[in-house]
């Protein structure tokens, strides 16, 4: 945090540029985590389950999109939304570094699923009240689907948490593989801070409890047991990202990179 | 869309004449069909929020996505188009509004019945309703009736509805999901 948080005159830009990088962030956790669940098309374990991940997968690809286009406007130098998608790297995207992380088995992909979809639910109940009107629409709009999600999530949770020695295991492997990646979602920094003072977004420090006392009872419920808090190097919301979500935009960027400008 | 606004003219004229424009706009509109399920009229499906001539005597139509990701709200969107322009409205403002929310909540009655008939399930619950949070236990098959059912899956093939299973015809079925 030290290098970033040091002077005033770095308060003067936030006041400028903490808005729409907020929205970016939301915009780029959605996109990033849709991305990822489409990759399970034609490769997902049940066709039921199949088709879960890819309408999960468009609800936070639609999502994204609006926040995108919000974001563009408020950045104001006329970036649309498949500007932003297409034509960033890697550093500059500003997704949880949670949602880049590679699908794994179905455990991992459900685990990654039920955190993010934990920590949504409580950010856009949060986020319908909102004093940016435009941002309380879309959350209020994004709520509804993200329940829905949830609901899929954590009935797989429990279900595999509390199924047999194998599935146990699994669930148990995937949540402490990624349970390293959690500490950002509920860890503020300045932009965070900045926009809670403002009324456009909700404290993390007052949402941390909400999204925690969730995530245990979930946990309790799949006869899983919680990882130890650790600390972690990956600031994905600044741009510090795994080495995954390189490999990812490669596949989402590939062909706008090539064929700058193609339309369908 | 560079229409100019009709003249401004006498008060009650001009609201008789709005009125009787806003009626037939929502008559035209009626005949528009929901792309993927065309049993229903996106007046059914409840995504037509406003019509209305404004003080500047121009006419706004105000839809509203179901689903943030549904492919179809852009090809309702040129469709809403098509029909106002060859309805006579070819200067209306079409726009898009997100609040308040889309809900299953706001299909019509006639809607429900429309979907029944085609062989999908509408919402059985309320969103608000407590039950909503366990699921829809009591979906009633399309076919027979039946509420023996099973979810055979959350999702489907479009974004607003789930999968279905009867146990005592065993059609599978489609339920539009309650959101």
């Amino acid at each position: 945090m030290s290098a970033t948080t040091k002077s005033s005159e770095a308060t003067a830009q936030l006041q400028q540029e903490a808005h729409w990088r907020y929205v970016l962030r939301l915009a780029d956790t959605s996109l990033v985590l849709g991305q990822r669940l489409a990759e399970w098309i034609g490769h997902a374990p049940a066709l039921e389950e199949e088709l879960a991940l890819a309408n999960i997968s468009l609800d936070l690809i639609g999502q994204a999109r609006l926040l995108l286009t919000y974001a563009g406007e408020l950045e104001g130098r006329g970036h649309d939304e498949d500007a932003l998608a297409f034509l960033r790297d890697a550093p500059e995207f500003c997704n949880l570094a949670l949602a880049e992380q590679p699908n794994g088995d179905f455990a991992h992909t459900l685990v990654r699923q039920w955190l993010i979809d934990a920590w949504q639910l409580e950010m856009y109940a949060a986020l319908e009240h909102s004093s940016d009107t435009r941002l309380a629409a879309i959350a209020a709009k994004a709520l509804r689907e993200t329940r829905y999600h949830y609901r899929f999530s954590r009935g797989w949770l429990i279900r595999l948490g509390d199924g047999t020695a194998e599935s146990h295991e699994r669930m148990q492997r995937a949540l402490d593989a990624l349970w390293r990646f959690t500490a950002e979602l509920i860890t503020p920094d300045q932009i965070d801070e900045h926009m809670s003072e403002r009324g456009i977004a909700p404290s993390l420090p007052e949402l941390a409890p909400r999204w925690s006392a969730r995530v245990e009872e979930d946990v309790r419920m799949a006869s899983l047991a919680r990882p130890a808090a650790q600390p972690y190097p990956w600031h994905g919301k600044r741009g510090v990202h795994t080495e995954h979500l390189g490999h990812l935009l490669g596949e989402m960027q590939h062909l706008q990179r090539t064929y700058p400008g193609a339309r369908w | 869309m560079s229409a100019t606004a009709s003249d401004p003219q006498g008060g009650s004229r001009v609201t008789a004449e709005a009125t009787a424009a806003e009626a037939e706009v929502w008559a035209l509109l009626a005949e528009v069909p929901d792309p993927e399920i065309p049993v229903l009229s996106i007046i059914d499906l409840g995504i037509v929020r406003e019509v209305r001539v404004g003080a500047d005597g121009r006419l706004r139509v105000a839809i509203t996505p179901t689903y943030s990701g549904c492919p179809a709200t852009a090809v309702i969107r040129t469709m809403v188009r098509s029909a106002l322009d060859a309805g006579g409205f070819p200067h209306a403002i079409l726009e898009e509004v997100l609040s308040p929310p889309w809900s299953s909540d706001w299909l019509t009655a006639a809607g429900r019945d429309k979907l029944r008939a085609f062989g999908i399930a509408p919402p059985e619950e309320t969103v608000t309703s407590p039950r909503q949070l366990l699921g829809s236990p009591g979906v009633s098959c399309p076919r027979c009736a039946s509420r023996d059912t099973s979810c055979v899956s959350e999702f489907g093939s479009t974004p607003c509805k789930a999968h279905y299973c009867c146990r005592t015809c065993g059609e599978p079925f489609d339920y539009f999901k309650c959101l």
